[in-house]
């Protein structure tokens, strides 16, 4: 997805603010960060706090009410003070909290590391030995280890360590293996360092976030589970003031006297929400996941502005006559952070009626989001419309109701997406996935709609449809897999199919193949298409006119031939010279120096300029429009009429490599 | 199916022997005199010749473990001295209530906090996840036995709507109405920390399942919002839920002990505490081996049902 | 840059003979033995030196497989892979390491996410060629110079690179072990079409300034024709076609090098 894309670049391009610095942006882990912190504070300074002996008995004035003279929380059944007990007992509970979760993710994490990197034998004996802790429900395991240990708070925390102990082992274990087959790993091996230095520089950096993050976020569990073991008697022990111990006393004394159970049970409820709060605000720096733009809810369409703001930047003429789709100054952005990214700028477009279209473009110039701002599915958030119309037999999609919307997708206008891995539900049978495009958009019966699939499944060469409309996807190849995506887009005999690189992870003979399906099938409804490559051959086999795109613009457009043979822009005519081709033999490839531009940071003037050999003093400036070159045929470049009379080899030398 | 279901099967002795193996372990931590701490006060010359015969104390380790294997396999956890009967009688009276209370429980955590988890990711940022997010932070953060203190002290204690522990009325027979007035606050008591659990991590799954490809090709379809999100998102979220519900089975049945200990729940945890405090080590040690079985045999079937709904387990 | 004594002039830098890697396959039942799939199965090839083998084949042939063996990731079931004339197996791994290097296909996956640049490729200097700190400070510059980056970026993070980028810092840590031979596992399939080019076109100056030996393995046929002096055609293991470009590329004799020509995009109207 572009999305992804683009927030990877961000990575890229932006440095990231610092860990503290994201964490101080999240206002919530602030906040548990502070009660957190105030809480530590009062507990490590009880012994120099003027407060009174928690062990001093007063029967005098027991169960004395919160707020009476010399005691603020009252006092417990022996008459000590609660305020001193809770203050004490707090110290105890974090304490017991911090060196159980150290101890256990020392403990654990060194068996998962040890195991994923032997593997084997170490790996089934340490393994099944972890697999048998988990057989137990936790809780049950430490009572029993603590039964058979007798009760004291140290024997509490050793059996909270022990049941804890797996769960370190399992997540560090599970990110190990993962990173044992990772290439840098080889790489480490073949850069000759021992066993010890890959597991110590290489390895250890790259667990330790998962490691503090199964820290963080079990803290808090661990200071319950020992004031639990408190609580049944079975850790600390009188006259130790311990919160679990004093909610135990205060049990007994629910009717008479309230405040002696409800009193400590607040401080651990506020220990653990301000662990808790810590924790998560960890995890979300430490976990990658999160970091990048978070998790955020996809909206079902595409955010759009509205029509006024769209409309504002663009010309009220020239609609073109008798085309099925027409996109005019689409500009779609994402922002992500503070930076905004140009992501389509300013596109325009035509389909006609049965026509074949190619985008060609590379990674970020824009193709992807364009096509899928048509049906507005480009992620929401980042993703945003803000300029432009996309007619469709002359109604503007941006902006529609979602019902209406709806009633377009999968039935005028399909698509046939990248990886059909990804794109397909790996838990609904695909018979079952093609009969839901079916009925999405027709009045069917269950049985009409499996047999119409089962019919779809034939017509795109799955071999025994019938059985196979029962296969789930990972059962099926990755060329099959593709025709499922080819069958659904062609379920309601849409007016136009936009296929995004549909044959880009298939290999070259399924490619091949899976390409002749999708041009015959084509033709035979008729449909209109859109196709996106960052291939001129595989477009040049299939389509009519062509697009390329740099930078979220259009560069250059026409008819397939003219624009592969006699190409009026620097960039297509780079691009072309620089992909070698069967045939040519061993030759020095000639590169386009520099990258691409990212989106947030676009040139002033043509975007291409800083990497072409024939840019001049206006190049870099200002807005340079798309000139007609040819019949049908226009390039965004001051420049064309130099290229396309000397091919840009001629017009400038080619110049060294800088990246 | 068929062939996943024989592999995993075939997983399960080998895991019981592991548990019977650490169950023996742990209570050769007894420091001292084993016959010594089974009998404490029952302590005779004769006793504990008696019992260190039963024990095989003379033997080593290994042997004294094959012994008790054996009586196990036999269906002979032990004679509780102080009660007097099979230790194996005792434990099987408190397993109904145990597992009657942790049914319940798990039933009213996941018929509570999948749905919150839904709406939570559904209506991200809006009040309604804001809400559940504070209640789910307050949930994880409160230790049950508390909780349930609480709520006898109101609805018990204060309001007198509930009865504040047992499990039937001690005079005459209620019925299913007594019994379910009975099992209220303890279920809830014993549903909170793991239904606030499972609102979290079905939110998180929910979300993660939106921004995946196939969710994009449901709605490029045109297939209705609802059926968008029950069907594919919530579908595969599902995946990673059912091993959650695994896993709080597990914290129920632990957690147990301590609900039961406050609503006074005649189940395998008071039963546990009990003995603890009376060092009735075979009592404890039957206890936790019944409650690791039948925990283990909760986690087959979470396994199953994930392998059913994901095809692809099957064929890993 | 000069070939350890080990090596004898004589032989090709390096040699398969009738190599064959398996691996553990599927069990039919549970009670029936695992099937054993072969991945390579049986291939014997020379790599010329100075010059450039391309293998040419689609996912699953064996190709990335038969590139582990060769730098020593992986031992082969049966055969002998020879470098310099003697068997990967005799090498201690840092002898091996300092003949025959490999680059990776994912640029940014080869590179440890929490290393900076630096301290990368520092590892194989202070490990294969037992440099001092300075030594090693300036032979850093000297690499990044070598594939084209500034000196300074060597104090960065992986994830401040692009992919072409990553992928010339991949190539710097190969070198940086003065090994002769380079395995190149798809080097440019995973970057921009702009990008593949800027990368073998570095490649390509490398082999020329250092006379280096290059296993080119692509899926790509017309990558391989633009850099091989010598390709083999894999399907299922082994190889079912050996030549020079010219003739696989125009006359080609087995049906499935045939099949891939004709499958190469861009050469007529579907």
């Amino acid at each position: 997805m572009s999305a992804v894309l683009a927030e990877a670049a961000v990575a890229r391009v932006e440095r990231r603010p610092g860990a503290l610095g994201q964490f101080t942006r999240n206002r919530v882990a602030v906040f548990g960060a502070v009660l957190f912190g105030v809480i530590a504070v009062i507990a490590l300074l009880a012994p120099v706090l003027p407060l009174a002996n928690p062990d001093h008995t007063d029967l005098a004035n027991r169960m004395a009410p919160p707020f009476s003279r010399h005691a603020l929380l009252g006092t417990d059944q022996l008459g000590r003070d609660m305020l001193s007990r809770v203050v004490w007992g707090t110290r105890v509970s974090l304490v017991v909290g911090v060196v159980a979760a150290f101890l256990a993710a020392t403990i654990g994490s060194t068996i998962g590391i040890l195991a994923a990197y032997y593997g084997r034998f170490v790996d089934i004996a340490l393994m099944r030995g972890i697999d048998m802790l988990m057989a137990f429900p936790y809780l049950l395991l430490a009572l029993a280890i603590v039964a058979a240990l007798g009760p004291s708070l140290t024997h509490a925390m050793i059996a909270i360590v022990i049941v804890n102990v797996p769960f370190f082992a399992r997540s560090v274990r599970g990110v190990t293996v993962g990173m044992r087959r990772a290439d840098f790993m080889a790489a480490a091996r073949l850069s000759g360092q021992s066993s010890a230095q890959i597991i110590a520089f290489e390895l250890f950096p790259n667990v330790l976030p998962v490691v503090v993050v199964t820290a963080s976020t079990s803290i808090g569990w661990m200071i319950l589970e020992t004031a639990g073991l408190s609580f049944l008697g079975l850790g600390a022990q009188p006259p130790m003031a311990d919160l679990g111990g004093m909610l135990g006393d205060g049990r007994n004394l629910l009717e008479v006297a309230p405040h002696v159970a409800t009193i400590p049970g607040i401080a651990i409820l506020l220990i653990a929400v301000g662990v808790n709060l810590l924790g998560d605000g960890v995890r979300d720096i430490l976990d990658p996941r999160l970091k990048s733009g978070g998790l955020a809810r996809i909206r079902p369409a595409t955010e759009v502005a509205s029509r006024a703001d769209r409309m504002a930047r663009l010309p009220q003429t020239g609609r073109a006559e008798g085309a099925l789709l027409e996109l005019r100054g689409l500009e779609t952005r994402f922002r992500i952070g503070r930076s905004v990214w140009q992501a389509v700028n300013q596109v325009d477009m035509v389909v006609h009626p049965g026509e074949a279209i190619g985008i060609v473009g590379e990674s970020g110039s824009g193709k992807t989001v364009t096509a899928l701002s048509i049906l507005g599915l480009v992620a929401s958030p980042p993703g945003r419309i803000e300029g432009g119309e996309i007619l469709f037999n002359g109604e503007d999609l941006l902006g529609l109701q979602t019902p209406r919307l709806r009633a377009i997708r999968g039935d005028r206008i399909a698509y046939v997406f990248q990886d059909p891995l990804t794109t397909l539900n790996p838990v609904q049978p695909v018979g079952a996935q093609v009969v839901e495009a079916l009925r999405a958009h027709q009045r069917l019966g269950r049985k009409q709609a499996w047999d119409k699939a089962v019919a779809l499944l034939d017509s795109v060469g799955i071999p025994e449809p019938g059985e196979k409309a029962h296969a789930y996807p990972h059962e099926m190849s990755g060329g099959q897999r593709q025709r499922i995506g080819i069958a659904m887009a062609l379920a309601n005999q849409p007016d136009l199919i936009v296929a995004d690189e549909p044959t880009t992870a298939l290999d070259v003979t399924t490619q091949a193949r899976v390409l002749k399906l999708l041009a015959d099938l084509r033709r035979q409804n008729a449909a209109a298409m859109i196709f996106i490559s960052h291939d001129f051959g595989v477009v040049s086999e299939l389509c009519d006119r062509i697009y390329v795109m740099y930078g979220g613009r259009v560069v250059e457009s026409g008819r397939v031939q003219d624009v592969l043979n006699r190409p009026a822009h620097p960039y297509t005519a780079r691009l072309l010279a620089c992909v070698p081709r069967i045939g040519q033999g061993r030759h020095r490839v000639v590169p386009i120096p520099g990258l691409p531009p990212p989106t947030n940071a676009l040139p002033n003037g043509c975007a291409f300029a800083p990497r072409c050999s024939l840019a001049i003093a206006a190049c870099r400036s200002g807005e340079i429009e798309l000139g007609t070159v040819g019949p049908e045929h226009s390039a965004r470049c001051l420049r064309s009429a130099l290229v396309l009379a000397e091919g840009v080899e001629g017009a400038g030398a080619a110049d060294g490599g800088v990246a | 199916m068929g062939s996943y279901l024989i592999k995993r099967l075939l997983l399960l002795p080998p895991v019981l022997l592991g548990v019977t193996v650490i169950v023996f372990l742990v209570m050769a931590l007894i420091p001292g005199d084993p016959a010594m701490a089974i009998l404490g006060t029952y302590a005779t010359p004769d006793n504990l010749a008696k019992v260190r015969m039963e024990l095989g104390l003379n033997h080593p380790l290994p042997i004294r473990y094959l012994f008790w294997l054996d009586a196990l396999l036999h269906g002979n956890l032990g004679w509780s001295y102080i009660l007097h009967k099979p230790v194996l009688d005792e434990v099987m009276s408190h397993l109904g209530p145990t597992m009657l209370l942790a049914g319940a429980s798990l039933v009213l955590c996941a018929i509570v906090g999948i749905p919150l988890g839904i709406i939570a990711a559904v209506r991200q940022n809006a009040w309604e996840d804001k809400l559940i997010t504070v209640t789910v932070l307050v949930g994880v953060s409160t230790p049950s036995f508390w909780l349930g203190m609480l709520l006898i002290l109101w609805f018990a204690v204060r309001l007198q709507w509930m009865p504040d522990g047992g499990m039937h009325d001690l005079f005459g027979d209620g019925g299913i109405l007594d019994l379910l007035t009975h099992l209220a606050l303890p279920a809830i008591t014993l549903a909170a920390v793991p239904a606030a659990v499972l609102v979290r991590l079905t939110r998180t799954a929910m979300l993660e399942v939106m921004r995946q490809d196939y969710v994009r090709t449901a709605r490029a379809k045109g297939v209705r919002e609802s059926r968008v999100i029950l069907r594919h998102v919530f579908g595969n979220a599902l995946i990673s839920v059912i091993p959650i519900l695994g896993i709080e089975a597990g914290y129920v049945l632990g957690g147990a002990v301590y609900v039961e200990t406050v609503f006074q729940w005649p189940g395998i945890g008071q039963m546990l505490v009990n003995a603890i405090s009376t060092r009735d080590i075979l009592l404890v040690q039957g206890g936790v081996l019944v409650v690791a079985t039948a925990y283990i045999v909760i986690n087959l079937l979470t396994d199953i049902a994930q392998a059913l709904l994901d095809r692809r387990i099957q064929t890993a | 840059m000069t070939a350890p004594g080990t090596a004898s002039d004589a032989a090709p830098p390096v040699a398969l003979r009738s190599v064959v890697r398996e691996y553990p396959g599927r069990r039919p039942s549970i009670f029936a033995p695992r099937t054993k799939l072969r991945a390579v199965d049986g291939v014997s090839l020379d790599v010329p030196r100075g010059r450039t083998l391309g293998i040419v084949g689609e996912s699953g042939c064996g190709k990335s497989t038969l590139a582990r063996m060769m730098v020593g990731l992986l031992p082969p079931t049966e055969g002998d892979i020879l470098i310099g004339g003697r068997p990967v197996g005799a090498y201690q791994r840092r002898e091996l390491s300092r003949l025959i290097q490999m680059v990776f296909q994912d640029p940014t996956g080869s590179l440890n996410p929490r290393r900076t640049v630096r301290r990368t490729l520092e590892a194989p200097l202070a490990a294969l060629r037992g440099m001092n700190q300075a030594a090693r400070g300036r032979r850093v510059e000297e690499l990044m110079g070598l594939v084209g980056l500034r000196a300074d970026f060597a104090d960065r993070y992986p994830h401040e690179f692009s992919g072409g980028q990553s992928q010339r810092i991949g190539i710097a840590r190969a070198l940086a072990a003065e090994a002769d031979i380079l395995v190149l596992d798809e080097p440019v399939s995973a970057l921009d079409v702009s990008v593949q080019a800027q990368v073998l076109a570095l490649l390509q100056d490398l082999q020329r300034r250092l006379g280096l030996s290059y296993v080119f393995i692509s899926h790509d046929l017309a990558v391989v024709d633009a850099v091989a002096d010598e390709v083999a055609v894999m399907q299922r293991g082994r190889i079912v076609e050996f030549g020079v470009p010219d003739t696989i590329f125009t006359k080609p004799s087995h049906a499935y090098t045939r099949e891939l020509l004709a499958s190469h995009p861009g050469q007529h109207k579907v």
